[in-house]
């Protein structure tokens, strides 16, 4: 005769929060993996590094002589973009790792990252589009390899959300969208360097092979920014991944047991 | 405020409200997870059923 029992009491031999099915007697699995760095560590980081950084582009970092005012937007579009190279870079990377290791864990990192670089790409589209309607007179111009490039990279990475839930969860999806996340990590050099390989351009070029065209505040100003985003980027990654980790427990514990 | 000032504190609220927007997102999500979590562990389980031993099938 089989008694009755609780979820919440937890016996050895028992389902565990294990990563799968072959894991789930394992019950020194963690719910959450542990980090070095706790979350709320990190995001005390963020709000303390983006609100410095606030202060710094606002108060401190002094305006430029040539583009006025709407340069210190410069300082969270370009460090925006850089982080989203990253997130893309940590996605695709994670995707090397899942069709190197076979580990279902690095695909949910791969996904997690492309996503936080979608996001962030988004918000370069739209802070250079406000940046190219003041010094341009436009809020776009397709003649501009750099934009169109990191046009062209996003919509690349945007896409693999919809190859992504288009199919069934399971291995397959998972080498699908790990080839599909290396294939677009090619983008990213091509996006950065274009700009400098362009013969004829108007997007401004601050960062050339004899290092960073400003000093000073401008670059103490832009160091912290970019500090200030990959910090707040690291902290949306953890905060996402670890919801994503939750919910694919969950779905295996409901497949158990309901 | 001039017309670059206006853009530029439009700018930085873009960025503001889309990254207050995903917050709120993976707030909502995890409230919802929370909410399975409980229904879940709420609910009563027969124990021993992985103990059964398995049929032969064909």
């Amino acid at each position: 005769m089989s008694s009755v029992r609780h979820r919440g009491s937890r016996e050895p031999g028992g389902l565990s929060y294990g990563r799968g099915p072959a894991e789930n007697c394992d019950n020194s699995q963690p719910l959450v993996r542990s980090y070095r760095i706790s979350l709320p560590a990190l995001a005390a980081a963020s709000l303390v590094l983006v609100t410095t950084a606030l202060v710094l582009v606002f108060f401190v970092a002094p305006t430029d002589a040539d583009q006025g005012f709407s340069q210190r937007i410069f300082y969270f579009h370009v460090s925006i973009a850089f982080t989203s190279y990253l997130c893309f870079g940590l996605g695709a990377w994670k995707a090397l790792v899942h069709l190197w290791k076979r580990d279902p864990d690095a695909d949910l990192e791969s996904y997690v990252g492309i996503h936080q670089g979608v996001i962030f790409g988004s918000l370069v589209l739209i802070t250079g589009s406000i940046w190219a309607r003041i010094s341009w007179g436009h809020w776009w111009l397709w003649s501009e390899n750099q934009l169109v490039l990191f046009l062209v990279l996003f919509l690349f990475y945007a896409a693999y959300f919809m190859l992504r839930f288009s199919l069934d969860a399971g291995p397959q999806r998972a080498n699908l969208c790990a080839v599909y996340a290396l294939f677009g990590v090619v983008l990213i050099p091509v996006s950065f360097l274009a700009i400098r390989l362009a013969q004829r351009f108007i997007h401004p070029v601050v960062f050339t092979r004899h290092g960073a065209a400003f000093g000073g505040w401008i670059m103490v100003t832009y160091l912290v920014s970019q500090a200030a985003m990959i910090v707040l980027a690291y902290t949306l990654y953890r905060i996402e991944l670890s919801g994503k980790r939750l919910d694919v427990r969950l779905r295996e514990l409901r497949r158990v047991y309901v | 405020m001039t017309n670059a000032e206006k853009y530029v504190t439009a700018a930085y609220c873009v960025v503001f409200a889309l990254v207050l927007l995903y917050v709120v997102i993976i707030a909502l999500k995890l409230k919802r997870l929370e909410r399975e979590v409980d229904e879940l562990a709420s609910r009563p389980v027969r124990e021993h059923d992985d103990e059964r031993e398995p049929a032969q099938v064909g």
